[in-house]
């Protein structure tokens, strides 16, 4: 299903027609009226009329999260401060968060482009969408919101409320489609099987939209078991409009990037050259059509790399790879780079581990893996555990080249966060 | 002839048998007997109760991780050697004892044994006289 036939399934020329149109746009708009841009272009002797084609792209310089935070709270705005609409922040775990700014338009724009996620999955009017993200300065609650109320769904604004609440509005309301994080939906699959509850029977759950945190296939296919419903792998960051920046279709084999709102590039992140097609990189993106506070090459540090071949369902828009880390949350054990994904990987492929597990590292670089034990796979015999998680020690060995140190822990008695999860706790003073 | 025992799996870390023994008590459900054994940073705590469903349901209903290993409680006689006797004949047909309890009650000696090969043991047991009890011959103790 689609929701922009047209501007879905353009064809290509006629795409990047559309988008050098718009970077041009916006790069004049910067020049213009941002100083923090001015000054930048200013040092590399550049002016908007030298952005000729799309790849003139590489001569702009780049954003990052640093630029963010020292032109806090208004140095990138590109509109007067009276026709923001809208304000969103990245939290920052550390210092002042990051500050986005939405115009009329751009509350518009985000609003169109995530109704285009969502009716690409198959979501109709008829569906009742509970929003069980936060709303407040975080875009995954309003941002979403949004787009279903634009498809035409019932939407329940659920907000990160008690499990028993959410339940309780689900059945109550017939909530066919759920938007929520991965490591929430997990346990909220739990908290139904202590209540003896099957979603299958019980519950009228079709779909549920996952994203804001990173999370792998197999997290996917334990949600998709354990809720028994189709779950989509959702990507975006308030930097860039929140959620519904990337977005799987029906297939669930990679997510369209929109590229008439976004110019991607897929770049190596120590060198910033771009990676060839298929090669992990650093995903850096220019917002074509944000008006308040448009970003030139900002510096995602997520990691995925580029499916170049279309796909089935017609979209022209290329997609992404499920996103592989964020190059932030890499953490260096012993002289060795690891990701969470990749614990997380090995993790949820065994069927005997449970729904949460945090990471931990302290001392001189012990790295910790506490998991949960999934509810039927404890037998009665402490030789049983110790036996798994002596099995679990050699996958995960075999997977990062660090021995850790295993302990699987009853169901509940790791720590659920009501906002994000937060899988690793790095307790080394450095 | 099963007999079930009812396993809790625990962190271990103080306050956990408080926690568990809690729920049991508030739902009237009386221990025969217990057994706790440690492994690092987890436990698990065995019981014999009176009320199995009940005690069940009620340590589920706050989280708890149950299940119900099916065990052998073999009742020997109460003097030298009896103990003996069960061992050197399971290991005549290589039979691994995994945990293994006893106790006396009313002058009745009983065996608790877990083992791998559960249906083989017990035939042995069965086949040289020995007397497996039941859960409700357990509780009748």
């Amino acid at each position: 299903m689609f929701w922009d036939h047209e501007v879905e399934t353009l064809p290509r020329p006629g795409l990047e027609k559309l988008q050098l149109e718009r970077l041009q746009e916006t790069v004049r708009r910067v020049a213009a009226r941002v100083p923090f841009y001015q000054q930048r272009f200013a040092q590399l002797g550049l002016k908007p009329d030298d952005i000729q084609s799309l790849a003139d792209v590489r001569r702009l310089p780049f954003t990052t999260t640093g630029d963010l935070r020292t032109t806090y709270p208004h140095g990138l705005l590109a509109v007067e401060p009276g026709q923001a609409v809208r304000l969103h922040t990245s939290s920052g775990t550390t210092g002042k968060p990051k500050a986005l700014f939405f115009s009329r338009r751009d509350v518009e724009t985000a609003a169109d482009q995530m109704a285009r996620s969502l009716v690409m999955t198959g979501l109709t009017p008829n569906d009742v969408f509970q929003n069980m993200m936060g709303y407040g300065l975080f875009t995954g609650g309003l941002v979403m919101h949004y787009g279903a109320e634009r498809v035409g769904c019932l939407v329940i604004p659920a907000g990160p409320g008690t499990s028993e609440r959410q339940l309780m509005l689900m059945q109550d309301f017939g909530t066919t489609a759920v938007h929520i994080l991965p490591s929430y939906a997990l346990y909220f699959a739990g908290f139904l099987e202590q209540k003896g509850l099957d979603p299958r029977r019980d519950l009228k759950l079709r779909k549920a939209y996952v994203g804001a945190e990173p999370h792998t296939e197999e997290t996917r296919q334990r949600i998709e078991q354990a809720l028994g419903c189709d779950v989509y792998n959702s990507y975006g960051l308030t930097e860039m409009n929140g959620p519904g920046v990337a977005f799987e279709c029906e297939h669930k084999a990679g997510l369209h990037l929109w590229e008439d709102n976004y110019l991607m590039e897929i770049i190596n992140p120590a060198t910033a050259e771009p990676t060839r097609n298929g090669e992990v990189g650093e995903l850096v993106l220019t917002s074509l059509r944000r008006e308040a506070m448009p970003l030139l090459r900002y510096r995602t540090r997520d990691l995925t790399s580029l499916i170049p071949e279309l796909c089935a369902c017609g979209r022209t828009h290329r997609r992404l790879n499920r996103i592989a880390g964020r190059s932030d949350d890499m953490l260096i054990v012993r002289g060795v780079n690891i990701f969470p994904q990749q614990i997380e990987r090995v993790l949820m492929a065994v069927p005997q581990v449970g729904r949460n597990y945090v990471i931990q590292i302290e001392g001189l670089d012990n790295l910790t893996v506490k998991a949960e034990l999934s509810a039927g796979a404890f037998d009665g015999k402490v030789e049983h555990v110790a036996a798994l998680e002596q099995q679990l020690t050699e996958k995960l060995r075999a997977e990062i080249w660090v021995r850790p140190k295993v302990e699987l822990v009853p169901a509940g008695a790791l720590p659920v966060a009501e906002g994000k999860a937060k899988r690793v706790i790095d307790k080394r003073v450095l | 002839m099963s007999m079930n025992l009812l396993a809790v799996f625990v962190e271990n870390k103080p306050g956990q048998t408080a926690r568990v023994t809690r729920i049991l008590a508030e739902n009237g459900v009386n221990i025969c007997w217990v057994t706790i054994a440690s492994s690092g940073h987890f436990g698990v705590m065995k019981f014999l109760v009176d009320k199995q469903e009940q005690a069940v349901a009620s340590l589920r209903a706050e989280g708890l991780m149950v299940s119900l290993p099916e065990v052998l409680a073999v009742e020997v006689e109460n003097k030298p050697g009896s103990l003996r006797g069960v061992a050197e004949l399971l290991e005549q047909h290589s039979i691994n004892l995994d945990n293994c309890s006893g106790f006396v009650a009313n002058n009745r000696a009983i065996l608790v044994v877990e083992t791998q090969a559960l249906a083989e043991a017990r035939a042995v047991l069965e086949q040289q006289g020995f007397q497996l009890l039941s859960q409700e011959q357990m509780q009748r103790l």
